[in-house]
């Protein structure tokens, strides 16, 4: 029996092909996953940046509009506050097609020219009233289904029926085109307007102004109070069975999900305290709820990892227990502390769920102003783009996620470097 | 202390006390209008608000998707700055709604009925063109249906649409619609799974008898997988539509209008779903859409006199305004011309007159 004379060099030996086999499988199936994840964000990345790129393009036309007194106040009573701006759009715009008459004619021509222009041309005027009376070369926003036919979202080959351009409006677009008079331009309206119904008009200021708003009250509350609970749970509280439950809820609570912090902020915010709907001040508190957990865990973390001969040095030389924490441990333990601090902070950035039950989904125009003024927030607004009618929203949905992700790729990147620079290795 | 302690500790201290600051100012005052309310009414709405807001030396008015049911909750909970001023509906309030506006001091509502919308059954481009009856529409969708025996009801049996009805097509039933909580979902079941099942004579004949029944009987929809409930995002469904050429979707009209070039509309009892039929009557599976205004609050909030005149004013809701270029189908002249003059005066809903 050859099996009884083998030795242990024998042995290894002859299990050495099964063991090589088993880790050349283990590291192909290793490889295998970590390509399905990198295809995944791949193919992600890909289509949003397909579909989103374009947005940050904006087509736009070039009229000659005469600022004439008589079409802006009909009855002789100029009023720049109330004047007729359309009017001089349309008057601009018959004069370039002389030919288009019949009232539904007209009607498909106005249409080619986004509502922003008759805003732009008030602005304009409301800066300088001298300007009535005078001929203007103005480019102005394209209606959004013009846009979407310079990018080629709109296929002209398509029946008539089936597109929202008629063969007309096509016909004039081509026009406008070869004139020169349409151009494509960066899209500043997207970073500096708030929502808008019309696509062309609308921006993410507002929702960036809310998001703002709302993490300078989170970080505000939950940087202080979570280093604070930390601090103590860590450094002073004594080890009972009471310390032990905090530290079982707390991990809990870093695991309950974020609508339910919504549920609780609206009852406890908005009907008993009393603070208003939709404020990004609610939102802060809901979100700093939602933070607080991950904060203290972190911390914890930290301050666990300063070695205790530092703590016993400082003891040793006459330190309080204050001391020895402020003087030695906490500064050691800050980078961790902010890493964890900036980690929560882009979690909260990201929610859309609690902002729900706290009347943050809403439509608002206006940027805010103040931690009470109504407002909106990053991922409520790509919701709401996503769930409009109008085509142009699709690009522009992809648009926000693409600076949403922007935002989250630079708060984790600070966090890295944060740790990278300042951690200390004993 | 580390000088970043100290600058934390005081930037803390300075956003606290600004944001609770001007939290408080907020309470003694609100100068933008607050309205909530129907997903289905919201892009209107917000349009209105947008131009509103725009042309007007008020802010604009703010706008939250709530749901019928949920506007309604939120308009009737009091009277004052903390509450709604205006909710929109996909459908008429209910006795039990204006009791309890009327129990929490809500006591005149101003009702404005808007215009119209169709709810359609749409299927992709590629797919063939059907025409259904609101009969087909209940019996390939309702829960139970009349069975062998008048008087007899049976656990849904049909598979196909053949089935149902064998000038249909042989393609599997599969439909995508909205949730229960949706205005649309129960716009639908009322209009053509109600219409439908109003065909079968003893069906009809237990409305009067047995109300409870009859209304299970014809609201109840199948649950065995052959209606799929996609969600309130209608552009969603679209899109599965473009995948999935047998499915059909329930959705409004606006988004048929928006995606022309993706899905087609069902011919409902022989008519097209189009602007016009949708406008004079003929599609049978349409609705009025409304908005609820609390008639203490004009007057006292900036602004809500204006956004409703903007609302009720030709350019916005009239046959060439800007919302019937959104999809939503304007009301006839002069149904029209009473609804403003209702607004402009201020009339309150009564519900004897309903």
């Amino acid at each position: 029996m050859p099996t009884a004379k083998m030795n242990t060099r024998d042995k290894v030996a002859a299990g050495l092909g099964r063991r090589r086999r088993k880790e050349y499988l283990f590291r192909f199936i290793g490889i295998l996953a970590t390509l399905v994840g990198v295809l995944f964000l791949g193919v992600f990345f890909t289509s949003l940046i397909a579909n989103g790129s374009s947005a940050f393009q904006q087509t736009f036309m070039q009229l000659d509009i005469e600022l004439s007194a008589d079409v802006l106040a009909p009855d002789g009573e100029l009023d720049l506050a109330y004047a007729d701006f359309d009017g001089l759009v349309r008057s601009s715009l018959r004069a370039e097609f002389p030919e288009v008459s019949g009232r539904r004619d007209r009607r498909e021509l106005y249409r080619l020219v986004s509502v922003g222009a008759a805003y732009q041309i008030r602005d304009l005027l409301l800066e300088d009233p001298s300007l009535v009376g005078t001929m203007q070369t103005l480019w102005v926003p394209a209606s959004s289904n013009v846009d979407m036919l310079m990018k080629g979202n709109i296929d002209a080959s398509l029946e008539e029926k089936l597109r929202p351009l008629s063969d007309k409006q096509i016909g004039w677009i081509e026009s406008l085109r070869q004139a020169g008079r349409l151009d494509s331009r960066f899209n500043v309206a997207l970073f500096t307007n708030g929502d808008s119904r019309e696509p062309e008009l609308a921006g993410i200021r507002g929702a960036v102004m809310g998001s703002v708003y709302m993490l300078l009250v989170t970080v505000a509350l939950s940087f202080p109070i979570g280093v604070a609970a930390a601090i103590y749970l860590e450094e002073f509280a004594p080890r009972s069975r009471w310390s032990d439950l905090i530290e079982v809820n707390i991990n809990n609570l870093a695991a309950v999900p974020s609508i339910v912090f919504g549920l609780l902020g609206l009852a406890v915010f908005i009907n008993w305290v009393a603070l208003p709907r939709s404020a990004p001040l609610v939102g802060g508190l809901v979100l700093t709820l939602l933070t607080l957990p991950v904060i203290i865990i972190a911390s914890r973390a930290a301050i666990k990892a300063v070695p205790p001969s530092i703590r016993e040095a400082a003891l040793g030389l006459g330190a309080s227990q204050t001391q020895v924490v402020f003087h030695h441990v906490m500064p050691l333990a800050l980078p961790g502390m902010l890493t964890g601090t900036i980690i929560g902070m882009s979690r909260a950035l990201g929610e859309s769920a609690p902002l729900l039950m706290i009347g943050m989904v809403a439509f608002i125009v206006d940027v805010p102003g103040s931690f009470s003024d109504p407002a909106t927030a990053l991922p409520v607004q790509i919701y709401l783009w996503a769930d409009s009618p109008e085509r142009a929203f699709a690009e522009r949905t992809s648009a926000a996620i693409i600076v949403l992700l922007g935002f989250l790729l630079v708060m984790n990147l600070a966090a890295v470097i944060l740790r990278k620079r300042m951690e200390r290795k004993w | 202390m580390s000088f970043l302690q100290k600058a934390t500790i005081l930037a803390s201290t300075a956003t606290l006390a600004l944001a609770f600051s001007t939290g408080a100012q907020a309470q003694t005052g609100r100068d933008y209008v607050y309205v909530v309310g129907s997903s289905t009414v919201y892009p209107f709405a917000t349009v209105v608000a947008e131009r509103f807001g725009r042309g007007s030396e008020f802010k604009t008015p703010k706008i939250e998707s709530t749901g019928s049911g949920g506007g309604l909750k939120l308009f009737c909970d009091g009277i004052g700055i903390d509450y709604p001023d205006i909710t929109n509906s996909s459908r008429a309030i209910k006795q039990s709604e204006v009791d309890n506006c009327a129990a929490n001091g809500v006591a005149e509502i101003v009702e404005v009925k808007i215009g119209y919308d169709g709810i359609v059954m749409a299927n992709a481009l590629a797919a063939p063109a059907v025409e259904l009856s609101r009969a087909d529409i209940f019996m390939a969708l309702a829960k139970e249906v009349p069975g062998e025996v008048e008087g007899e009801l049976i656990e849904n049996p049909y598979v196909t649409w053949a089935d149902v009805n064998p000038a249909l097509p042989d393609a599997k039933i599969e439909v995508l619609g909205p949730p229960p909580t949706s205005g649309t979902r129960d716009a639908f079941v009322e209009l053509a799974m109600e219409g439908g099942c109003k065909s079968v004579p003893w069906i009809k004949a237990l409305k009067k008898s047995d109300k409870s029944r009859y209304k299970a009987v014809c609201h109840t929809i199948r649950e065995d997988g052959a209606f799929v409930e996609a969600g309130e995002n209608d552009n969603l469904i679209v899109q599965k539509l473009e995948a999935n050429p047998k499915a059909f979707g329930i959705f409004g009209f606006s988004f048929l209008d928006q995606n022309a070039e993706k899905v087609k509309g069902a011919l409902v009892d022989g008519v097209e779903p189009t602007f016009d039929a949708i406008a004079d009557g003929d599609y049978p599976v349409s609705r009025p859409l409304y908005f609820y205004v609390k008639k203490a609050h004009v007057d006292v909030i900036p602004g809500l006199r204006g956004y409703l005149r903007e609302f009720t004013s030709e350019r916005a809701w009239g046959e060439e305004g800007y919302l019937s270029d959104r999809g939503l189908i304007p009301m006839p002249d002069e149904e029209r011309g009473e609804v403003a003059a209702n607004v402009r005066d201020l009339i309150p809903l009564t519900m004897a007159s309903q």
